[in-house]
C-alpha cells in the first residue's frame, strides 16, 4: 500500500507521454532547480548540524544554568511549522528572502532535528572513552574531535538527512520567501494545470530523496560504535566551566532560542495584538481547530494501529520479507507530502472519483505521509518487550492472544502513546499535501493560516498559526520526554 | 517415575541440526541438569520441552501425556511446566506481587502470593516493581512465578549465570533448597560443571546435540565415559598409558592400579591406553619427608593460590621419559613453592580407556584448564 503513490506517479507522467516528460526534465529549469536544492540541502544541513550539536554539547555536557528550561526551548521549534518560520521572518523583516532567506528560515526551523539525536546520543556515549583518551594525553579539544564526535557522527549524519529530507519536502516556506525549489515549481505547473510537468518533476525529487537515504544506509554501515565488554555504562560526566566561559555557553543557546524560538513566537504574538482591532471572525479560528486536530487524530490511530503489527514482524521475525516491508516505509518517508499527495490526487481523479476532496483521501494522505514516523517509535518500544516476556507469559498458562494483551500491548503502550502524538503533531502542521487533498469548503488551520498570509493579511493569518503551535507544541513536549527515556532509539 | 521423557528427539534451525536423537528421564521430585558448552543444544532442549520449538521427529511427554511427536504439538499454555529463563524476564510493568499472580488467573488470592513469596524469602515486596529488586531477588520472584501455577516441572535456564559470583552460590542454595522442599520436579540447563556437580541429582551431559552422558554426580566425575567429560567435569591430567597385566598401568606417574572400566575390560596386556589422574589423585610430597624410593621426582614451576587449596603445576624431571607436565592438588597451607622438588605419589585407582578409542571431545581445555 505504501508504494501505491510512486506507481501512480509513474502512471501519471506516463499518462502524459515519457517523450514529453523527458523534454521537461532537461530543459535548464530542471538544472537549475537540483543546483538550487543542493546548494539549500548543503548550506541548511551544516548549519543545522553546528547550530544542534552545539546546543546539545552545551546542555548535555556543561553546568551551563537552568539545563532542563533551555533543553525546552531549544527543542520546541520542532513544533513550529517551517512556513510559519518564514512568515515570522518575511513578515516583519522583507529582507529576509531568496537563497539567504530560505537558509536562515530553514536552519532555524530544522536544527532541532540535529540537536535531539545528538543529546540523546551524548547522554548514552560511554564517558570511559573520553577517559581514557585524556590519560594518553589528549587535551579537552583533540578529545572532543577525536572521541567525543565519533562517538555523536552517527547521530550527526542521522539528523542531516533527516534535515535533508524535511527540506525536500518543504514547500510553504520557500514559497514565502521567495526561492525556487522543486516543490514550488510543482505547484505553479499544478497552478497552470501541468500534470505531466508536475509528475516529472516530482519523480526527480523522489529520486533525490532515494539517493539521501541510501547515503544514509551507506553510512550506517560504517564505523559501528561497539562497547566491548561488561559492567553499566556510566553517565557523561558535566564539565564544570569557569564563569567567563559559563556566560559566554548561556549567551550561545540564548541566541539560538531567541531565533528559534523568540522570534516566530513573538512575531506571532506583535501581529495579534497590533490587529486586534481588525476583528476576526474567531469562530472560524475553532472550526479550523476543530477539522485540523480531528484529520490529524484520526490518521495519527491509523497510522500507529497500522505500525504495530508491522513493527511485531520487522522485530520478532527478521525474515527477508519484513526487511523488505521495512525499507519500503522508509522509502515513503522520503516522499514529500506533495509527491504523495499528487498521487492521491491522480488515484481519485482516475479510479475512485466519489473519494476526491473528500476528507477520507486527506486522512489516507497523512497516514502513507506519516506512517514512518509512526513505525520508528512503535518498533522502538516492541524492541522493549521481547519476545521472552510472551514465552513466560505462555509458560504460565496464557493463550498467544492473551500474552499479546496482558505483556505485549501495556509495554508497547507508551511507544504507540508517542506514535500518535508524532503523527498528531505532523499532521497538524501540515500543508503541503493538506492544500491539494482538503476538502472544498473546508479550512483547516493550516489551509487558512496559508490564505490569509499568501494575501499579505498577516494580522489575520497570526491566530491560526499560534492555534497551530500550541496545539502541536503539547504532543512535542510529550515526544520529547519519550526520547530521553528512549535515547538508543532516538537516531532512526 | 518419569515426569519428564525425551525419546529420539530431533530438532534443527534451518540446516543446522541442535538436536540430534536426544533422550532424557527426567524423575519425579528430582534436580536434573543438563550440562554442556554453549552451542551444545541445551537452551534449545528446554525450548522443546516448554514447547516454544517444535520437534521434527521423536517424542517429548510431560507428566505421562505425549505433548509433541513431531507431528502435533500442545501449546506451552497447556503444558503445565513453569519456566525460569537467565535473567529472570519479569514483566516490567507489573509490580512484584502481580507478577507472581500472573499464572493464576481468576484463582488468584492474596494469600497465596504472599505465602509464594514468604517462600522465596521476599515477604512483604509485592508492591515493588521489578526494577526496584536486586538481580537475585528477581530471579526469586520468577521462581515463584513459576512455581505459583504448580507446573509438572520447572525448566532452569542458566537461572544463575546473570548474578555475580558472591550472589551466584546463595540464590543458587536457596532456589535449589526451595525446589527440594516441595518436591519440584526441575531441569536446570547450565555450562559450569561446579553448578550442576553440586546441586543436581543427576547431571546428563548435551555434546553437539547428543546425550553422552546421563549418571549421578559423583558416579559422572569418578567414572567419566570418556577423556572429554573427564577434562569438563573438573581439571584432569590425561596421560598415556600402557596395560600391564592384572589391572596395572604404566604411565609417567608409575604403575597404577585400574578402575573397572572400557580399558581394564578391553584392553589387553601391551595395549595403550588414556589414563585420567585428577589433580586431587596426587600427593606432592617434599623430598626428605618420604623414604629413598618412594615417589616420582618432579619440580615445582607454578603455584596458583586459591586460599582453601592450592594448585601446582609440575613437571616430572626424573628417568628416561621425556617431562610431562601436571597439575596436583594440595592443601593451601604449606604448600611447595615454586622452585622447589617434590615426590608425586597417585592415591587410590584410576579411570583409563584405550587409546584408540573415540576422543572425539577433546575439544575442552586438558590440563590447567
Amino acid at each position: 500500500m505504501v508504494l501505491l503513490p510512486l506507481l501512480f506517479l509513474v502512471l501519471n507522467a506516463g499518462h502524459a507521454g515519457w517523450h514529453d516528460v523527458f523534454r521537461l526534465l532537461f530543459r535548464r529549469l530542471t538544472r537549475v532547480l537540483l543546483v538550487n536544492t543542493v546548494e539549500l540541502a548543503v548550506g541548511v544541513a551544516a548549519g543545522a548540524a553546528v547550530l544542534g550539536t552545539t546546543a546539545a554539547w552545551v546542555i548535555e555536557r556543561t553546568n551551563v544554568p537552568f539545563r532542563t528550561a533551555w533543553a525546552v526551548a531549544i527543542v520546541l521549534p520542532v513544533a513550529i511549522p517551517d512556513f510559519v518560520v518564514g512568515y515570522a521572518w518575511h513578515s516583519v523583516a522583507p529582507a529576509v528572502r531568496s537563497f539567504g532567506g530560505a537558509l536562515l528560515v530553514m536552519t532555524l526551523a530544522l536544527y532541532p532535528l540535529v540537536y535531539l539525536p545528538v543529546a540523546a546520543a551524548l547522554r548514552r556515549a560511554d564517558p570511559s572513552e573520553e577517559e581514557v583518551a585524556r590519560s594518553l594525553g589528549l587535551g579537552p579539544v583533540k578529545t572532543f574531535l577525536r572521541v567525543t564526535l565519533r562517538q555523536i557522527r552517527p547521530a550527526i549524519t542521522g539528523g542531516c538527512l533527516v534535515v535533508c529530507l524535511a527540506l525536500l519536502a518543504e514547500y510553504g516556506a520557500f514559497e514565502i520567501v521567495g526561492f525556487q525549489t522543486f516543490t514550488t515549481t510543482i505547484f505553479g505547473q499544478l497552478n497552470g494545470f501541468d500534470a505531466a510537468g508536475a509528475s516529472g518533476l516530482s519523480l526527480v525529487l523522489v529520486l533525490i530523496g532515494m539517493i539521501v537515504l541510501a547515503g544514509e544506509a551507506g553510512m550506517n554501515t560504517r564505523g559501528r560504535i561497539s562497547r566491548v565488554g561488561g559492567g553499566a555504562p556510566r553517565r557523561g560526566v558535566r564539565r564544570r566551566l569557569p564563569t567567563k566561559q559559563k556566560l559566554a555557553a548561556t549567551g550561545v543557546l540564548a541566541l539560538i532560542a531567541a531565533a528559534g524560538l523568540g522570534m516566530p513566537v513573538g512575531t506571532l504574538a506583535y501581529w495579534m495584538v497590533s490587529s486586534h482591532a481588525t476583528t476576526l471572525p474567531g469562530s472560524s479560528v475553532w472550526g479550523a481547530l476543530g477539522h485540523s486536530a480531528g484529520y490529524s487524530a484520526v490518521a495519527g490511530l491509523l497510522a500507529t494501529l497500522l505500525a504495530l503489527p508491522v513493527a511485531l514482524l520487522v522485530i520478532r521475525h527478521r525474515a527477508a520479507g519484513s526487511v523488505v516491508l521495512e525499507r519500503s516505509t522508509y522509502l515513503v518517508q522520503s516522499l514529500p507530502g506533495l509527491v504523495i499527495a499528487l498521487a492521491l490526487v491522480y488515484f481519485a481523479t482516475n479510479f475512485a472519483h466519489r473519494l476526491y476532496q473528500t476528507s477520507t483521501l486527506l486522512v489516507v494522505a497523512y497516514t502513507i505521509l506519516f506512517f514512518p514516523l509512526a513505525l520508528i517509535c512503535v518498533k522502538a518500544s516492541v524492541a522493549q518487550a521481547p519476545r521472552r516476556l510472551e514465552e513466560v507469559a505462555r509458560s504460565l498458562g496464557e493463550r498467544p492472544l492473551g500474552a499479546l494483551v496482558r505483556v505485549t500491548l501495556p509495554l508497547v503502550a507508551p511507544g504507540l502513546a508517542a506514535a500518535f502524538c508524532l503523527v498528531f503533531l505532523s499532521a497538524v502542521t501540515e500543508l503541503t499535501a493538506t492544500l491539494l487533498l482538503v476538502p472544498t469548503g473546508v479550512q483547516t488551520l493550516a489551509t487558512q493560516f496559508w490564505a490569509y498570509q499568501t494575501n499579505a493579511a498577516y494580522g489575520a493569518a497570526a491566530p491560526y498559526a499560534a492555534v497551530m503551535v500550541a496545539l502541536a507544541a503539547v504532543p512535542s513536549y510529550i515526544l520529547t520526554m519519550w526520547f530521553d527515556r528512549h535515547p538508543a532509539e532516538a537516531t532512526r | 517415575m518419569s515426569v519428564l521423557e525425551l525419546h529420539d528427539v530431533h530438532h534443527s534451525y534451518g540446516s543446522n541440526r541442535v538436536l540430534d536423537g536426544v533422550d532424557l528421564d527426567v524423575e519425579a521430585g528430582s534436580v536434573t541438569a543438563v550440562l554442556g558448552v554453549s552451542g551444545s543444544g541445551k537452551t534449545t532442549l528446554l525450548r522443546v520441552v516448554a514447547g516454544f520449538e517444535r520437534i521434527e521427529t521423536g517424542i517429548v511427554c510431560v507428566g505421562g501425556a505425549v505433548v509433541d511427536d513431531g507431528r502435533r504439538s500442545v501449546p506451552p499454555e497447556r503444558r503445565r511446566i513453569g519456566y525460569v529463563p537467565q535473567d529472570g524476564a519479569l514483566f516490567p510493568h507489573l509490580r512484584v506481587g502481580a507478577n507472581v499472580a500472573f499464572g493464576l488467573g481468576r484463582r488468584f488470592d492474596r494469600k497465596s502470593v504472599r505465602s509464594l513469596l514468604d517462600m522465596v524469602g521476599l515477604t512483604g515486596l509485592e508492591r515493588r516493581y521489578p526494577h526496584e529488586l536486586s538481580g537475585g531477588q528477581q530471579q526469586r520472584v520468577a521462581l515463584a512465578r513459576a512455581l505459583a501455577v504448580q507446573p509438572e516441572v520447572v525448566l532452569l535456564d542458566e537461572p544463575f549465570s546473570a548474578l555475580d559470583a558472591a550472589l551466584r552460590a546463595s540464590v543458587r542454595r536457596d532456589v535449589i533448597g526451595i525446589l527440594r522442599e516441595r518436591g519440584t520436579t526441575a531441569l536446570l540447563v547450565t555450562h559450569d560443571q561446579d553448578e550442576a556437580l553440586s546441586v543436581s541429582d543427576r547431571v546428563a551431559i548435551l555434546r553437539h546435540g547428543r546425550m553422552v552422558a546421563v549418571a549421578r554426580p559423583e558416579e559422572l566425575y569418578r567414572r567419566p565415559v570418556d577423556a572429554g567429560v573427564a577434562a569438563f567435569l573438573g581439571e584432569a591430567n590425561l596421560l598415556p598409558g600402557k596395560v600391564e597385566g592384572g589391572g596395572v598401568v604404566s604411565t609417567c606417574l608409575g604403575r597404577l592400579v585400574l578402575q573397572d572400566g572400557p580399558a581394564r575390560e578391553s584392553g589387553g596386556p601391551g595395549s595403550f591406553a588414556t589414563v585420567l589422574v585428577r589433580p586431587e589423585q596426587i600427593e606432592a610430597r617434599t623430598r626428605n619427608a618420604v623414604p629413598a624410593g618412594g615417589g616420582i621426582p618432579a619440580h615445582v614451576d607454578e603455584r596458583l593460590f586459591f586460599g582453601h587449596d592450592a594448585v601446582l603445576r609440575v613437571r616430572t624431571s626424573g628417568g628416561a621419559e621425556p617431562p610431562s607436565a601436571l597439575l596436583v592438588r594440595v592443601t593451601g597451607p604449606g604448600a611447595p613453592a615454586p622452585g622447589t622438588d617434590v615426590l608425586l605419589v597417585v592415591r587410590g585407582q584410576v579411570m583409563a580407556w584405550p587409546a584408540d578409542g573415540r576422543e572425539d571431545a577433546l575439544e575442552l581445555p586438558g590440563p590447567g584448564g
